[in-house]
């Protein structure tokens, strides 16, 4: 299957889903009006990747912000995830936030609070910031 | 949050003015143009107020993009503790949301547009000597005013960890709103704010209501 590329906008993250090595990316902003119709395209390619996934799946996300409405699709992502794992297969999320972001890494602890994934929280060091 | 008077009550409130020192800007204005007068009350109620942003109109995906930008720049020059900038960023993002899809024209239309125009608003931020706020107004259906209230009286009267319990508990139950919002807004916008909500609601005609939200985000 293809890889999914979108470039980052002011409104929309980065997004970079290689079905070859199982690395996926989330990077950026995601604050659009409508969040469904952005992350369609996302869930439908995470529906197929589910059917022939890598024994081992990354979803790195790190974003600087996202709206209410994206992190109802943002745990969409998550749960397609699930159902990979469920599948036998290792999946895990890097959740990447800032050093003073304690917003960010509240966010993290609770999707990893909701789903059953092993999720890592990580801090993105100074010299990293704004690195793609 | 500007209020127009008309011309014959207008009263110089800036400091020249209660200095008692006649302002002599307003020799210059004919009397007819009552208007050129509301630009000086205007830009002064906006200077005493320290309002860093105001709108007032349709919005559309461009301009929503375009005023949070303003926003943005505006705050990476006054506001240095990066935890604050970004709350008051999240907290504008969300309420620009709001205006953005819960939002019903009066069936009369307004001054502005008709009815079916797309959806218009007021918003305003405003800082604050430990913080800044950041305002809404929109008109919205009269038969949403009481869940809506029945939410915000809620939220207020959660303290923090609770809010973030039920904030939880509405993103797993993994249902949509109509607009497409996971109905998490308003429970974000308490917890970035770590301040009660204020809110007001004016019935406007037998559909609808005008709605406006002020949300404080304290350094």
């Amino acid at each position: 299957m293809a890889s999914l590329f979108l470039e980052g906008t002011p409104k929309t993250p980065l997004v970079k889903f290689d079905p070859e090595t199982g690395l996926l990316e989330l990077k950026g902003r995601s604050i659009p009006e409508n969040s469904i119709d952005f992350y369609k395209p996302l869930t439908d390619w995470l529906d197929k990747y589910a059917r022939a996934p890598r024994p081992r799946t990354v979803l790195h996300v790190q974003l600087e912000y996202f709206n209410t409405s994206s992190s109802k699709c943002i745990l969409d992502l998550f749960k397609k995830l699930e159902g990979v794992r469920a599948t036998g297969n290792e999946v895990s999320v890097h959740w990447h936030y800032e050093v003073d972001d304690e917003d960010m890494l509240e966010a993290g602890e609770d999707y990893a609070g909701i789903i059953n994934i092993p999720f890592k929280l990580i801090q993105i060091e100074e010299g990293e910031r704004g690195k793609s | 949050m500007y209020h127009g008077r008309r011309v014959d009550n207008y009263v110089d409130n800036s400091p020249r003015g209660r200095s008692g020192t006649p302002n002599r800007r307003l020799f210059f204005v004919h009397p007819r143009c009552s208007m050129l007068h509301k630009v000086h009350e205007l830009h002064d109620v906006l200077e005493r107020q320290r309002v860093m942003l105001s709108f007032k109109g349709p919005l559309s995906p461009d301009l929503v993009t375009a005023l949070l930008a303003v926003a943005e720049r505006k705050l990476v020059l006054i506001e240095s503790d990066q935890r604050t900038r970004k709350r008051v960023f999240n907290v504008l993002v969300e309420c620009l949301q709001n205006l953005y899809h819960h939002n019903v024209r009066p069936q009369q239309g307004t001054e502005e547009g008709r009815p079916s125009d797309g959806p218009t608003g007021v918003v305003m931020i405003a800082c604050l000597d430990d913080g800044y706020q950041v305002l809404t107004g929109n008109f919205m259906a009269g038969a949403d005013v009481d869940r809506l209230k029945d939410l915000l009286d809620r939220i207020n009267a959660l303290p923090p960890d609770a809010l973030r319990d039920f904030y939880r508990q509405r993103l797993a139950d993994g249902t949509y709103t109509k607009s497409g919002g996971g109905g998490l807004g308003m429970i974000d916008m308490a917890r970035k704010s770590g301040a009660k909500l204020e809110y007001g609601f004016v019935p406007y005609d037998k559909d609808s209501a005008f709605f406006s939200l002020n949300v404080n985000v304290t350094t």
